[in-house]
This record gives C-alpha cells, sequence and structure tokens, in this order.
C-alpha cells in the first residue's frame, strides 16, 4: 500500500495527528480514535498495522506497552505533491476574494 | 480569509476545499467567464492569462494561454464534461502531453452567503498520480521536518 492509499482513509489520518502530539501506546490510539470513529479495536488494530506495514509509524516495546511514533518521510512524500497545488491554488484563491469582493460592491449600485 | 485545505482522498485523487464570502451565483461566475478568470486563476506571482476561452456547457471546449513577464508562455486545455449552475461542473484538464488529463469535480455549496467549493482532481491512473508526485517530490525538496504539523493539521480536514 502507497502513502496515498494509506492518507486516503480518515482514521487513518486520525491517528497519525494524534501522534504528531508525540509518542502514544496502542491502547491510548485505541480508546480514543475507536470512541471517535465508534469502531472496534480489531478494527483500529488493523489502521495501526497499515500505518506501522507503511513505514508511517514506528513502534517500540516499553514494557507491556508498545508505543507508538509517526515517521515523518513518507508523510512527506505526499506533502511534497499536495504543495504544488496548495501554492497555485492558494494564491488563486486569495485573488478570487479580491474579484468576488469587486463583483458584490457593483452589484450594489 | 479563509482556509484552503488539500487532502488526498484515494489513491488517485486530491480534493480542496476552500470557502468565499459571496453567493455562489457569483463564485460560479467568477470561476467560468473569461471576464474573471484573467483576474485571478494566474499561478505565481509575474503571470498574466492573455487567452482565456471557455465554451461552458457540456462537451465545450476550454483554453488559457499564461504568460510571465519574460515572455515564457504556458497553454492549459480541456473539455467541460458536466455544466450544472451554479452547483456543479465536471472538466477534464491537461497541459498536454506528456502530462496526464485530469478531471476536476467542482462543487458549489452556499450557506448563509458563504459559498463552499469543493474541488476534487482526479488522475487516470496511480501511473500519472506518480508522475505528478515525482515533479512536486522535485520542486519540494526543501520542505522540512518542521512542517509536519502542519501536514497533519491539513491530512487530518
Amino acid at each position: 500500500m502507497n502513502a496515498f492509499d494509506v492518507l486516503g482513509d480518515p482514521v487513518r489520518r486520525r491517528i497519525l495527528e494524534l501522534l504528531a502530539g508525540g509518542e502514544r501506546p496502542a491502547g491510548d490510539i485505541v480508546a480514543t480514535v475507536g470512541g471517535e470513529f465508534g469502531i472496534s479495536q480489531p478494527a483500529v488494530s488493523q489502521h495501526l498495522r497499515v500505518l506501522r506495514d507503511s513505514g508511517f509509524t514506528t513502534v517500540r516495546p516499553d514494557g507491556a506497552r508498545r508505543l507508538y511514533a509517526v515517521e515523518a518521510a513518507p508523510l512527506r512524500e505526499v506533502d511534497a505533491w499536495i504543495e504544488q497545488f496548495r501554492q497555485t491554488w492558494g494564491k488563486n484563491f486569495d485573488r478570487l476574494d479580491q474579484v468576488l469582493a469587486g463583483m458584490k460592491r457593483k452589484g450594489k449600485r | 480569509m479563509s482556509t484552503l485545505t488539500m487532502t488526498p482522498i484515494s489513491d488517485t485523487e486530491i480534493r480542496a476545499t476552500r470557502s468565499f464570502d459571496a453567493p455562489r451565483e457569483l463564485v460560479w461566475e467568477a470561476m467560468t467567464s473569461p471576464t474573471y478568470l484573467p483576474q485571478w486563476m494566474l499561478g505565481p506571482d509575474g503571470w498574466t492569462m492573455p487567452v482565456c476561452e471557455a465554451d461552458v456547457r457540456p462537451g465545450g471546449a476550454w483554453r488559457y494561454v499564461w504568460r510571465k513577464d519574460d515572455g515564457t508562455e504556458m497553454e492549459m486545455r480541456g473539455s467541460y464534461l458536466e455544466v450544472d449552475p451554479p452547483e456543479r461542473f465536471v472538466a477534464t484538464e491537461s497541459w498536454g502531453e506528456p502530462w496526464p488529463e485530469t478531471v476536476n469535480t467542482g462543487v458549489l455549496t452556499e450557506a448563509g452567503g458563504v459559498t463552499t467549493l469543493t474541488l476534487t482532481i482526479r488522475y487516470p491512473s496511480t501511473e500519472a498520480r506518480d508522475a505528478a508526485a515525482a515533479t512536486g517530490m522535485e520542486s519540494g525538496a526543501a520542505i522540512s521536518y518542521d512542517r509536519l504539523d502542519a501536514v497533519l493539521a491539513r491530512a487530518s480536514t
């Protein structure tokens, strides 16, 4: 599964967002994300496995717990792709705001 | 100013969402009329759009030519597949060979005088997407680890 397939899922995006705040135990992720999306523990575990297998997260044992952390490299691949669109469309839409403001003013006259 | 969110929604699609402080009839007109397109759809600074042709009806062709202040020109063209003003359009878009033709779907929804545009860009294949991504990686080589939080914030929207 490649980066785009991995990020195409909202549950996995939410897990990565949680991990952006720092390392977290698997049980904590399962409870938080499972609660938010109303999905079972095995379902969250499956998403964690996808993230791990695709290199988006790392995992290390800490006693009986398994601690997940985010891995930046695959995200950078996706971000570079999105950044192209962001730069172009960000500028375009900022200018469109001005055009629309002008159209609204004319309409009032 | 409203925030632009962009996120991959499947292996071949990227989706942009942006709100505008205007009724959707105005947003539709600004997004489809050659009167207004050259005023905003210009990409990076330093470019103008001297040619803007748009036959906004199903099967109608569109063609934009941009010119940079140093004389460089770029052309993009495509055709409208679906047109349902002021709500929805589907159009193809291509820079020409060897670039892949994408299918872009724009949906406008209005609430309380604010119009939200949801623009979905679909690549014809994962190979085409990868080619575009490879170009993006070259231009984005300087992107640093620091921006990870911002990436995740966007990816989660």
